[in-house]
């Protein structure tokens, strides 16, 4: 039978295995990166988008009142490609790390993280729907961000701690973009752009450089 | 020195069952394909070391049916996360003495 050599290596040990087994430590610091530039370039694109169809300070994503038609169904599309493109680098991205860190990619810690993260996410998901539904679109840009950053908070149990700062983060841009009517669509990409930028690039220094 | 080991507990002599317990205080209850990943044993070796816990009820066993295949699920018991607490203090009041 095996027995510890000394009690540092033995609480180091337990350490570790209370960490990975209630813990999802493989996401990649890259992944946010990646997400942050989709976002800053979907921004942008909505942007030059409002800009060119007489929203005329260009500022605001959700102008007051019901949107166009047109309008609607370009946001909405650009904000899917976005996801869609920041979800699928991430599993790309995290099942390499995963996979070289010898952690196995949906363990029962990753199941956990991603339901906690899943549950407000969603939510927000038909909040925003029936935000636009009503016409109150002036409303979904800080409403997503909240959202989100309710969920981090959440989740954050069950990953890396610094996930909670990111969701604090993007909580207080969610607020304060709730008092700045007309720079939704500023808030949004630095809470989606930059923040995911800064995040990414300091997750990745911590811990896989 | 040899006294302070005195204390120490004979059921957290292997580190397989310590390991076990430690899984056991940070998750609500663990499966057995998850500890066994976690641990990377054997199925008899892993099963062995999970008798002994439950001898000294340190741990329980919860077993139940997701359709017709059996999973069994473990927890830590009251006594045995009192056990590791304590067996943590030992561990502590040994470094601290090594120190000093």
């Amino acid at each position: 039978m095996e027995k510890y050599t000394s009690p540092e290596e033995t609480l180091t040990e337990i350490r570790h295995l209370m960490e990975r087994s209630s813990r999802f430590i493989s996401l990649s610091g890259f992944s946010g990166i990646f997400a942050g530039i989709y976002a800053l370039v979907g921004a942008l694109a909505a942007y030059y988008y409002l800009n060119a169809h007489g929203n005329a300070d260009g500022k605001d994503a959700y102008p007051p009142g019901v949107p166009e038609y047109d309008q609607l169904l370009f946001l909405a599309g650009d904000a899917l490609i976005v996801l869609i493109l920041a979800i699928g680098t991430g599993i790309f991205l995290t099942t390499r790390r995963a996979k070289k860190d010898g952690n196995s990619l949906l363990d029962a810690a990753a199941k956990k993280l991603i339901i906690n993260l899943a549950i407000p996410l969603l939510t927000g998901g038909v909040f925003c729907i029936a935000l636009v539904y009503h016409g109150n679109t002036f409303y979904v840009a800080p409403a997503m961000l909240i959202f989100y950053g309710l969920a981090l908070v959440h989740a954050s149990k069950y990953t890396r701690d610094d996930v909670r700062s990111l969701g604090m983060a993007e909580i207080a841009m969610g607020l304060i973009s709730l008092f700045m009517p007309g720079y939704g669509l500023l808030f949004w990409a630095i809470g989606f752009g930059a923040l995911h930028i800064a995040y990414g690039a300091y997750m990745y220094n911590k811990y896989e450089k | 020195m040899k006294k302070l080991l005195v204390n120490f507990n004979k059921a957290f002599e292997s580190r397989v069952r310590l390991g076990i317990m430690s899984v056991l205080m940070v998750n609500q209850s663990v499966d057995f394909n998850t500890l066994k990943e976690l641990l990377i044993l054997s199925d008899g070796n892993l099963a062995s070391h999970i008798r002994a816990l439950e001898e000294v009820r340190y741990i329980t066993v919860n077993k139940q049916f997701i359709g017709r295949k059996p999973n069994t699920t473990y927890s830590a018991s009251k006594e045995g996360k009192k056990a590791f607490h304590a067996h943590l203090k030992e561990l502590e009041t040994l470094i601290r003495g090594q120190a000093v």
